[in-house]
């Protein structure tokens, strides 16, 4: 089997990537373009290059369904070395919606410490602005996003300050759902 | 360039600082604990700023720093110095051109824009730190929303001084959740915190703090009903170099016997000012 890359200038590469996530958690729903990079399937490349830029030995990770295979546990260790962990002792998750499972088995952090909650990392088949309405900090208006579970994500917004917050990748895009955004007309 | 990492911190501690700022966004206004390192600068002079900005820079940015509102000063030029010689970058000192301001104590005059990145440094993150000192207390404080005895502190201010006698670091409360510090900037510039296209982040590099507010967040500053809260600056001044009668002033002593001017604290705004008039009379 063979290891695909990871950034080519890490220190650039991965700040470079920083700032377009950032500029997605700051605008949720915003669909951002992330550079190509060779990523194990069925990971996408988006996927990959928020692991490299954000994941390393001191942040457990959690592969869900066919995300947890040979080739992307290999890249893992090669290039993040983070602990793979179950979902309640993850800092972060990779997979499908689905595959992830319920969201309440992720770290909701407390709310004397609201940051330390997981972040998961759910892969799309695609991303699409035609979806429910959002709004919060980061969206000057109304916003929208097509999301895969309402019920669920508009539970885990009711919490704040505690829940987690998402990141939606496809191919190379991103879009960011911080947990302060509502969800929903209601 | 060859001599240091890009941005000086080690690739490590900048996932540390990223994944910080990046729970900071989701939670406005609420203080996240980082690890901050030892900068080559003491405390106090931006450390915490600096981290978040080595963090969030990339090559193509171009850096202006300002300090009371002066790019010209010995804490913005060696901060801005030093980062055109870590990471490479451009640096101005005009706010429109700048695509991240690093600052200290004030937000500039021209309105900021989309994309933009405003890194303020923060001395003390916790603005209930100096009505309680137990770091478990204030974050029960925080935890339960039991902001009472801030309400209080302002109360007694009214009843003391006849109105909130707090001219700086102005306390806020950031979508009706979380009371922030907005750092050390007069109260003049609390408004432009509010709904701004900007993001702005917080580095408290001594007390290890990131903190955030994304763009178009709701940011109130405390008051009550009978007592507005009023952006106030030196009544009735103008600033002595350019006239402008919008901006927040710095009052300048020049001599022995009294004698005192008022200028723009912000130089670029001034200076702007200062070049379109010498343009209008040519």
């Amino acid at each position: 089997m063979q290891l695909t890359t990871g950034f080519a200038n890490p220190p650039v590469d991965a700040a470079r990537a920083f700032r377009v996530v950032l500029d997605a958690m700051a605008h949720p729903a915003r669909i951002v373009d992330l550079p190509p990079i060779e990523a194990p399937a069925p990971c996408s490349p988006a996927a990959a290059i928020v692991l490299l830029t954000l994941v390393d030995a001191t942040t457990p990770l959690h592969l869900a369904g066919a995300h947890d295979n040979d080739a992307i546990r290999d890249w893992v260790r090669f290039h993040l070395g983070a602990p793979l962990v179950a979902p309640q002792d993850a800092a972060f998750a990779l997979g499908d919606w689905d595959a992830l499972g319920p969201l309440a088995s992720y770290p909701q952090a407390s709310a004397d410490y609201p940051d330390r909650s997981a972040t998961l990392i759910v892969e799309c088949a695609a991303l699409s602005s035609d979806g429910v309405p959002l709004t919060g900090p980061g969206v000057q208006t109304e916003a929208s996003l097509a999301l895969p579970d309402i019920a669920a994500l508009q539970a885990n917004a009711a919490q704040f300050p505690r829940g987690l917050d998402f990141l939606f990748t496809s191919g190379a895009q991103l879009a960011a759902l911080p947990r302060s955004t509502q969800i929903g007309g209601a | 360039m060859t001599d240091y990492n890009f941005a000086y911190l080690d690739e490590a501690t900048k996932r540390m600082l990223r994944r910080a700022i990046l729970k900071a966004v989701a939670i406005p206004g609420y203080q996240v604990p980082f690890s901050s390192r030892e900068m080559p600068m003491p405390y106090g002079w931006g450390t915490g700023g600096v981290q978040v900005t080595a963090a969030c820079l990339v090559p193509e940015d171009t850096l202006k720093v300002i300090d009371q509102g002066a790019d010209d000063t010995t804490n913005a030029v060696s901060i801005r110095k030093f980062f055109a010689r870590v990471a490479g970058v451009a640096t101005t000192e005009a706010t429109a051109q700048a695509s991240v301001i690093q600052t200290r104590h004030r937000i500039p005059e021209t309105p900021l824009t989309e994309g933009q990145i405003l890194v303020f440094q923060v001395p003390i993150p916790e603005p209930l730190r100096f009505l309680e000192p137990r770091e478990t207390e204030t974050r029960t404080m925080h935890a339960l929303e039991d902001y009472g005895l801030m309400q209080v502190r302002l109360y007694e201010d009214i009843a003391k001084h006849g109105e909130i006698a707090r001219a700086y670091a102005y306390p806020v409360r950031v979508e009706g959740r979380y009371i922030m510090d907005p750092s050390p900037i007069p109260k003049f510039d609390n408004p432009k915190l509010d709904n701004s296209p900007a993001l702005q982040l917080f580095g408290a590099g001594r007390e290890c703090r990131i903190y955030a507010l994304p763009p178009y967040t709701h940011v109130k500053s405390l008051d009550f009903e009978d007592y507005p809260f009023t952006a106030s600056k030196a009544a009735g001044q103008v600033c002595a170099i350019c006239g402008a009668e919008d901006s927040y002033l710095d009052e300048v002593i020049t001599d022995d016997a009294g004698g005192r001017m008022f200028v723009c604290s912000d130089t670029d705004y001034c200076a702007t000012r200062v070049a379109a008039q010498a343009e209008d009379a040519a």
